[in-house]
């Protein structure tokens, strides 16, 4: 499997001349992040292409999970928690007036780091936001959605026979993906993963990170990974944060083989991290 | 890694031996022994509570369980005609206006003929309650064609002659230290031989009124007066308080006024219950001039009692959700209400629930505030509305326990047990609910 992923993504790798054709979907510009007196950002500027998935990685406590959170104001709900700076997805202003967090959450869909489905059935843990959003007006539709859902994150065929049952009862890796399906099925455009493998088995973790190749297709994904070799595996561009601060965002394959920075030279040689 | 070639660590045996040294063992063996210590002491305080609660229980019951059951005298009654109805007419008037004692005492009469004196058959009728006349007229407005034939009735005897037959009351003391004398004692030997005095179930405690006669007392005014408290009380102070919860816990920024209302609520659930009976008299009662004794305004007295248990109740329940629940749903694009009550809230139900009964079941049993606002008056009628007169529970228990009868005594304890029965069902209902609507996640 392994292999598999890394021929695919080296295929990626090898035309590195396609990737200045490819649009922006998010950008941030001078992003600073108080919590109260405590800044945990200082300065954050960078972007995020579409279609692409963008690595976050770095030390504990260096803020790429905040920088995470800020893209679809999950930090909204942190109490003392302040964001300067620009914002932006397709041009909008995340923070701006004119932007409801509901519905810049319904655009940009957030996987975390523990699975946490719903205590409700399978098909019920996918349906919530399709059904809260009014995007399937009868059963059928609803039907569809769910299922089409489920096969993208590649756990129809697991599931199929068990919707009504707890999602709660899955495995680790099963309840990650249903998590996938469950941001997939409103339509997001760009999904964030705050580690979404850190809680799961290696045969899972393989799961996740083959299914994160195939979703590029169709959606802009921005993960958070302690782990390096995920990092190298599953995107396309890195960006290393320490201590609050973006040191170096590149081609993945840049970051991995010949880093500017000596820091990021440091982490992902394990000198520290 | 390579730490396990180091040559600091290799040197395990020396450190092993520590634990092994008679030093370590004796302290271990000590170990053990505070932990068994402690074991003990535990044992020793559930054994010592359950004493108690046997105790309690055990008085409560062996003083209340004759209560259920009700001494009545058959008597030949002859339905007079002539005494019941002299014109014919079978006017239902009338007829309850008929001097249905006479009956009782002519009855008498037949069956104890030696008794002439006046003295004497005053003391005969004494056996009877002073009720019997009553329900010999509402066996005759029932059924008027008793008129004019001789039947078998059984009456309700008077308590002293109830407790006499529960050996309350001694016979071998002298006459003047008995509440029944050396006539009733031979009258009711003489009913005894003839099968014609017995102990039955005591359906009157259950569906009459308060009576100043013990044996005509029943608990079903308190009981509805208590439920319509309840229900006033519950329909205030549940939505009030989940809503005032739900809003502190998930919405209200944390300032220092949201700091100062959680300080108040958690003092206000220490607050003595009368305080919230004097705060109801003179808000509901003197200000609002609402009417005294009645279950509204008992209900909202002790739904401002109930309020902060429920809202510190559910303010736990919605702090055991776990934060990821409502990452989840903010997260696919729920509003902070959909989150809350599509989500947080169906979580936090049993706990909800839990705390609610546990609120309802403080409100069933508390006396202190009611006296307050009247609800302490006697009241014979059975409540009909929210703002008729009526007592509750509790304080039906207060009133009889204050009562020098022999036979409110045990009317006393048996009004417990039924109290205690409602508190048990609720707090069934608690667990039932909570095993009922618990989730996994």
């Amino acid at each position: 499997m392994t292999t598999q992923t890394q021929s695919r993504m080296g295929a990626t790798m090898n035309a590195p001349s396609a990737l200045p054709a490819v649009p922006v979907k998010m950008q941030a510009r001078d992003v600073k992040v108080f919590y109260g007196a405590k800044q945990a950002l200082k300065g954050i500027n960078l972007d995020i292409q579409e279609n692409r998935v963008m690595a976050l990685i770095g030390p504990s406590g260096c803020g790429k999970s905040t920088f995470l959170r800020c893209l679809n104001r999950m930090n909204d709900t942190i109490e003392n928690c302040r964001v300067e700076g620009r914002l932006t997805i397709d041009g909008d202003d995340i923070y701006g007036r004119d932007i409801d967090p509901v519905q810049l959450r319904a655009r940009v869909g957030m996987v975390f780091q523990k699975p946490n489905p719903f205590p409700k059935s399978i098909y019920d843990n996918i349906a919530y936001g399709p059904r809260i959003h009014g995007m399937a007006s009868h059963r059928d539709e609803m039907d569809e959605v769910v299922q089409k859902s489920l096969q993208r994150a590649g756990l129809w065929n697991e599931v199929k026979d068990r919707l009504r049952e707890p999602g709660t009862g899955l495995s680790g890796g099963q309840q990650q993906r249903l998590c996938i399906a469950r941001a997939i099925a409103v339509s997001p455009d760009v999904i964030l993963m705050d580690e979404p493998c850190s809680a799961l088995d290696p045969i899972a973790t393989a799961h996740i990170e083959e299914l994160i190749d195939e979703l590029r297709e169709n959606y802009t994904i921005v993960i958070v990974t302690h782990n390096m070799q995920q990092a190298a595996r599953v995107s396309q561009k890195t960006a290393f944060f320490h201590l609050g601060d973006m040191v170096e965002c590149d081609d993945t394959e840049e970051i991995f083989t010949n880093p500017r920075d000596e820091r990021t030279q440091g982490y992902i040689t394990g000198r520290y991290g | 890694m390579t730490e396990l070639a180091d040559p600091d660590v290799r040197a395990v045996s020396p450190a092993r031996s520590r634990y092994q040294s008679d030093e370590f063992v004796a302290r271990l063996r000590r170990r053990y022994a505070a932990e068994q210590r402690f074991k003990y002491a535990g044992m020793a305080a559930i054994g010592l509570a359950s004493l108690m609660l046997v105790v309690l229980l055990g008085s409560i019951i062996s003083q209340g369980y004759t209560a259920f059951q009700q001494t009545s005298i058959a008597l030949d009654i002859t339905f007079d005609a002539a005494e019941i109805d002299p014109q014919g007419t079978r006017n239902p008037e009338v007829l309850a206006q008929a001097n249905y004692a006479k009956l009782i005492r002519d009855s008498l009469g037949t069956v104890f003929p030696e008794a002439t004196s006046r003295a004497d058959r005053r003391t005969l009728s004494d056996l009877l309650s002073s009720g019997a006349p009553f329900e010999l007229a509402m066996m005759v407005r029932d059924d008027p064609s008793l008129v004019g034939t001789t039947k078998r009735v059984w009456l309700t005897a008077s308590d002293d002659v109830d407790q006499f037959m529960k050996g309350f009351i001694p016979r071998n003391v002298a006459e003047t230290e008995r509440r029944v004398n050396d006539v009733q004692v031979a009258a009711i030997d003489r009913l005894a031989s003839k099968d014609s005095i017995e102990k039955s179930f005591n359906t009157t405690l259950f569906t009459a009124g308060d009576s100043r006669e013990p044996e005509l007392a029943g608990i079903w005014g308190a009981i509805v007066g208590s439920f319509m408290t309840l229900a006033i009380t519950m329909a205030l102070a549940v939505p009030i308080g989940v809503s005032a919860a739900i809003y502190l816990e998930e919405f209200a920024p944390k300032r220092w006024w949201t700091d100062l209302i959680e300080v108040n609520i958690n003092n206000l659930a220490a607050v003595p219950s009368i305080v919230f009976g004097l705060l109801g008299l003179a808000v509901f009662l003197n200000f609002f001039g609402m009417p005294r004794s009645a279950p509204v305004v008992g209900g909202v007295v002790l739904a401002l009692m109930t309020l902060p248990i429920i809202i510190i109740a559910t303010r736990a329940a919605l702090k055991a959700v776990p934060p990821s629940i409502r990452e989840a749903a903010l997260g696919i694009g729920a509003s902070p209400l959909q989150t809350v009550l599509h989500h947080v809230l169906p979580l936090a139900m049993p706990g909800i629930l839990t705390g609610t009964i546990i609120g309802m079941a403080h409100a069933l049993g508390e006396t202190a505030p009611l006296l307050m606002i009247g609800m302490v008056a006697f009241i014979v009628d059975i409540p009909g509305g929210f703002t008729d007169s009526a007592t509750v529970l509790p304080v039906q228990i207060y009133m009889w326990a204050d009562s020098p009868e022999r036979a409110f005594t045990e009317r006393t304890s048996a009004a417990i047990m039924i109290l205690l029965g409602f508190l048990v069902l609720m707090n069934g209902l608690a667990v039932f609910l909570r095993k009922k609507f618990e989730r996994r996640w």
